[in-house]
């Protein structure tokens, strides 16, 4: 392998690591966190969430790092949010056509993925200024952590709220379940306590 | 019911029931970043009120006038955040000519407002509930904008002592105020059945 290529794929790695991990978009970067808060009552509709992200993401980072070249600085937001515009409503039709109750669960939170910061944050930070093969890997990256961290943050309020996990019971028939954990306040204090417990774990790393 | 009534009920709805952050999750973004201080909180709240009114009214015109029963109905969501983006701008063009202090302030927050999901939520909420009168979403705007602006200056006032607590090192910063908004959600639940 000859040099250049060596460095390709240590920035591809590096592109990959920063997306599921150091650069967490909802743990580390704190983007997104309407759809974070207002979809993980459950790991199921949490996951179509994600899902939807990464398409989104995938198609419209594609998109912006094709035509970064052509792109006016003042007009560049706007065309941003349009090309994520389509995106969102393919995406939006195909859950309604395919899975319409979940589309119902979802409601109006699938067309604010428009508004999702973090599919402007990379389209400006990394599509726009980088080649093709970086903005795909990131876009995976960068969906992933974000799919990651709905279904952890929904799987426990699922497993509190409910006793079950993917509506398969787990927890034993006497545990009473915390009907708070369903509601906003649940979603507010359990995300603020993770990103708690992120905040420790990494700052032991470093001074380890 | 008559008219006022209905127009009351929604109102008081929408600011204090259905607040559009404490139950709808909308506009936590601003929420977390700039309900440092209280003046700057009111100032946000004010800006966000005035493009939340006029793109609530703007999108239920467009929605009704044109794109309702016809094929274009899939573009309504490129249309609505067209229109949210044309609002922002005129917002920021009004505020940089009268108000340049506020405009400095206010920085980078201010053309993110068209990112703001409380605009495009509450306009894809009207067209949820199927208001059908233009009256009444030109009050339901107007009160998600007031209630947001209650949100985040209540949020501002409790991070201002919250500055002077004694909170542990991992919690400093977003987590704390994510579980603040959590407790002040748990009161605003007291208000829930007020009206039914």
């Amino acid at each position: 392998m000859s040099n250049e290529q060596q460095a390709a794929v240590s920035l591809y790695k590096q592109t990959l690591i920063a997306g599921l991990w150091r650069e967490n978009p909802v743990f580390r970067l704190l983007l997104g966190m309407c759809p974070t808060l207002a979809v993980t009552a459950a790991v199921k509709p949490a996951l179509t969430m994600g899902l939807s992200v990464i398409f989104v993401l995938f198609c419209s980072n594609i998109v912006v790092s094709l035509m970064r070249n052509f792109l006016k600085p003042h007009l560049r937001i706007l065309m941003f949010t349009l090309t994520i515009a389509a995106f969102v409503t393919i995406a939006d039709l195909f859950l309604r056509a395919f899975v319409p109750r979940m589309s119902e669960t979802l409601g109006p939170y699938v067309p604010l993925i428009i508004v999702n910061c973090i599919i402007i944050c990379r389209a400006e930070a990394c599509a726009s200024k980088n080649t093709l093969t970086v903005s795909i890997i990131d876009a995976l990256a960068m969906g992933a952590g974000f799919t990651l961290a709905l279904c952890v943050l929904s799987a426990v309020r699922e497993i509190l709220s409910t006793g079950a996990i993917w509506e398969i019971p787990i927890l034993p028939a006497a545990f009473v379940p915390w009907a708070a954990m369903r509601m906003p306040v649940g979603a507010f204090i359990t995300l603020g306590l993770m990103l708690g417990l992120v905040n420790a774990a990494t700052k032991k790393r470093k001074t380890k | 019911m008559n008219t006022l009534n209905i127009l009351l009920m929604g109102f008081i709805s929408i600011v204090i029931i259905n607040n559009m952050v404490f139950t709808k999750f909308l506009g936590i973004c601003p929420y977390l970043g700039v309900s440092g201080r209280i003046d700057m909180a009111f100032g946000m709240g004010m800006a966000v009120t005035f493009v939340v009114t006029l793109s609530g009214t703007l999108t239920w015109l467009i929605d009704h006038l044109i794109l309702m029963g016809t094929p274009l109905e899939v573009t309504r969501y490129v249309c609505f955040i067209l229109v949210i983006a044309g609002a922002v701008q005129l917002v920021e063009m009004y505020l940089r000519k009268f108000f340049p202090t506020l405009y400095e302030s206010f920085g980078i927050f201010l053309p993110l407002i068209t990112t703001n999901c409380a605009i495009l939520g509450l306009c894809l909420f009207i067209n949820l509930w199927g208001i059908e009168n233009l009256l009444e979403a030109v009050v339901l705007s107007f009160g998600a904008g007031i209630g947001f602006c209650l949100a985040i200056c209540i949020m501002a006032g409790i991070r201002e002592n919250l500055n002077l607590a004694d909170v542990p090192d991992c919690l400093k910063g977003a987590p704390i105020t994510l579980i603040t908004a959590g407790l002040l959600t748990l009161a605003f639940m007291g208000f829930a059945g007020m009206i039914k």
